[in-house]
């Protein structure tokens, strides 16, 4: 216990103070920095931090709808427990065994501009058929394109005046989405398995006391089932927040940084202000945001759970 | 027997909904499966029949010489790998069931907050303590060692460790307890003698769940270990898709070898696996 205070609460104090010092080099300075904020404000000056904040916030947006979205339908499409159930389940859980890392580079190769998808949708005809309806062949650069689709940041300015203040498109980079599919490919699993034992927990007696009073099979599903799986939603959209917001490896092995940073997060970033820039007090004040956000999803869900008992 | 073959008949599809359902469901099957066979399949292609236009293609001839070179590279930090992951696995079980069993039983006051602080600890993002963790292990020269990273292993794994063993525990009724201590056994004896027996499944469950987060960590290899001699397997896995001269059929099977340990638990020791991932979403 003493252990966990240490390694957890007084490395994080100890860290709060590295990113208020002066050991922005390799010499260790603690003396505190004058202004004492000083990089956290460098940081939110910084343009590359902007583009990490609007890419783990698309991330963590597109990864829980996906993620969560298809984790349900085949938690719900199983709880018909056809044949191949089991065989079905397993093969759909099996990308949580693996490693970030040996995700990430299945997936590049996948998403390589020159083969992989694209080689998919040609050979399923799909560009023939742009070509011939005068359309220009599908073939987008994936992982190597720095595009930012459906930019809003005119919108906003029209708004907010300060959004001119932001260096990045605010909209969803096009390198993010293989990353997305990665991700959601490896834990849309997690997603099925919360389902599938909550669905387990909805008494059958529920569904035949529906069905008797004349609800359609549809509506037992929408008015009866779905509602009492509300708590598994609440569960696993934290624990996968948690997850996206500190994700790391992945976008390490798969894409880096990416073009003009489209995929680069605040993961990546403390771990090259840390450890290749040595620019410590820089890295912790990252990752010291990095640990607010995820307090802010975690802390009030280990509050109510854990005070029920 | 008879059972079974009722089941066997309601599971089998009636209606054209049920067509449907299976059909997608096997659609399904084969994208999660797709990284799979790319994985393999290039990694068996010799390294000159690897081109970008027959990626999808079934390897014309079968060569081991991906997996071989793979497993030339990779085989020591296999080895740093195994090393690390078996004594952090072991150790953290040991400490998180000592942990989850005082939780569990042992109703002091403050305990619930407590055990909160301690949950949280699994919650953080570990580049929040990494700085101090690493000119603490230089303090005590375990930085840069094997040692080190099972110590760092151990210590950050005890939050999910003790949570479900505090779980398990809380299932057993203190009956049991009350009636070993009728018969004149201590709180050691009672948890080395009755209750350890009993933890056998939880143990199971942690000992999976543990191996396949260690096994599977980067960032704490990555930092921990300057060395690339000593680094575990998924920081040589990354090392390896990340120079220019190797070709990709070696770094698939590269992947394909190191993803192995962990497939063949979840493959053998599924149902304990699937346990341990509902226990790490907290429930009271």
């Amino acid at each position: 216990m003493a252990a966990i205070i240490t390694f957890v609460y007084i490395f994080i104090l100890i860290t709060i103070w590295v990113s208020l010092s002066r050991w922005g080099t390799l010499r260790i300075d603690w003396r505190p920095r004058d202004p004492l904020f000083e990089a956290y404000a460098q940081m939110f000056a910084m343009p590359r931090w902007h583009a990490d904040l609007r890419n783990v916030f698309v991330f963590t947006v597109l990864f829980l709808s996906a993620s969560i979205g298809f984790g349900l339908l085949l938690a719900l499409l199983l709880d018909r427990r056809l044949l191949g159930f089991t065989l079905f389940r397993n093969i759909f859980l099996f990308p949580y065994a693996l490693s970030f890392i040996v995700t990430g580079i299945a997936w590049r190769w996948i998403f390589n501009p020159e083969t992989g998808i694209n080689l998919l949708f040609d050979g399923l005809g799909i560009n023939k058929w742009l070509v011939s309806i005068g359309g220009a062949p599908f073939k987008p650069g994936w992982t190597t394109d720095p595009a930012v689709l459906f930019s809003i940041n005119d919108a906003l300015g029209h708004v907010f005046p300060g959004v001119h203040n932001i260096s990045v498109h605010l909209g969803i980079p096009m390198a993010m989405i293989p990353v997305v599919v990665a991700a959601s490919w490896q834990l849309t699993g997690f997603a099925m398995s919360m389902y599938i034992a909550g669905l387990a927990t909805v008494p059958n007696e529920l569904r035949e006391a529906a069905r008797i009073d004349g609800a359609t099979e549809f509506q037992v599903y929408t008015k009866v089932v779905l509602p009492l799986l509300r708590p598994v939603t609440v569960s696993t959209a934290i624990i996968l927040g948690h997850v996206s917001l500190k994700i790391f490896d992945l976008i390490f092995a798969m894409t880096g940084v990416g073009p003009g940073f489209a995929t680069d997060v605040p993961g990546i970033f403390v771990f090259d202000m840390t450890f290749k820039a040595t620019r410590y007090n820089l890295g912790a004040a990252a990752s010291i945001v990095m640990l607010l956000l995820v307090a802010l999803v975690i802390v009030p869900y280990l509050w109510r759970n854990l005070r029920k008992n | 027997m008879q059972a079974s073959f009722v089941n066997f008949r309601q599971s089998l599809p009636r209606t054209i909904w049920d067509w449907l359902i299976l059909i997608f469901l096997l659609f399904c099957a084969l994208f999660f499966l797709m990284p799979i066979y790319v994985m393999v399949v290039t990694g068996l292609k010799q390294a000159e029949n690897v081109s970008l236009s027959t990626m999808w293609h079934l390897p014309v001839h079968l060569s081991g010489g991906g997996f071989y070179e793979a497993w030339r590279r990779l085989y020591p930090n296999m080895g740093n790998s195994l090393q690390l992951t078996i004594p952090a696995t072991i150790l953290s079980s040991i400490l998180g069931a000592i942990n989850g069993y005082i939780f569990a039983k042992w109703k002091f006051r403050g305990a619930n907050t407590l055990f909160a602080v301690l949950v949280f600890g699994m919650f953080i993002p570990y580049q929040s303590i990494l700085i101090p963790l690493i000119q603490f292990l230089e303090q005590i020269k375990l930085y840069g060692t094997i040692g080190g990273l099972i110590l760092v292993h151990v210590i950050y794994g005890l939050p999910i460790c003790s949570l479900i063993f505090r779980n398990f525990f809380a299932g057993i009724p203190d009956e049991l307890i009350e009636a070993a201590r009728l018969d004149g056994a201590g709180v050691i004896r009672i948890f080395l003698l009755v209750m350890l027996p009993l933890a056998l499944p939880a143990f199971v469950v942690v000992g999976i769940f543990q191996f396949t987060n260690i096994w599977n960590d980067f960032l704490f290899g990555v930092t921990i270990l300057p060395n690339p001699s000593a680094q575990p397997v998924t920081v040589a896995l990354n090392n390896l898709s990340g120079s220019f001269s190797v070709d990709w059929n070696v770094v698939m099977a590269g992947a394909v070898i190191v993803a192995l340990p962990t497939a063949l638990i979840y493959i053998l020791l599924g149902r304990f696996f699937v346990r341990g991932l509902l226990a790490g979403s907290v429930k009271g």
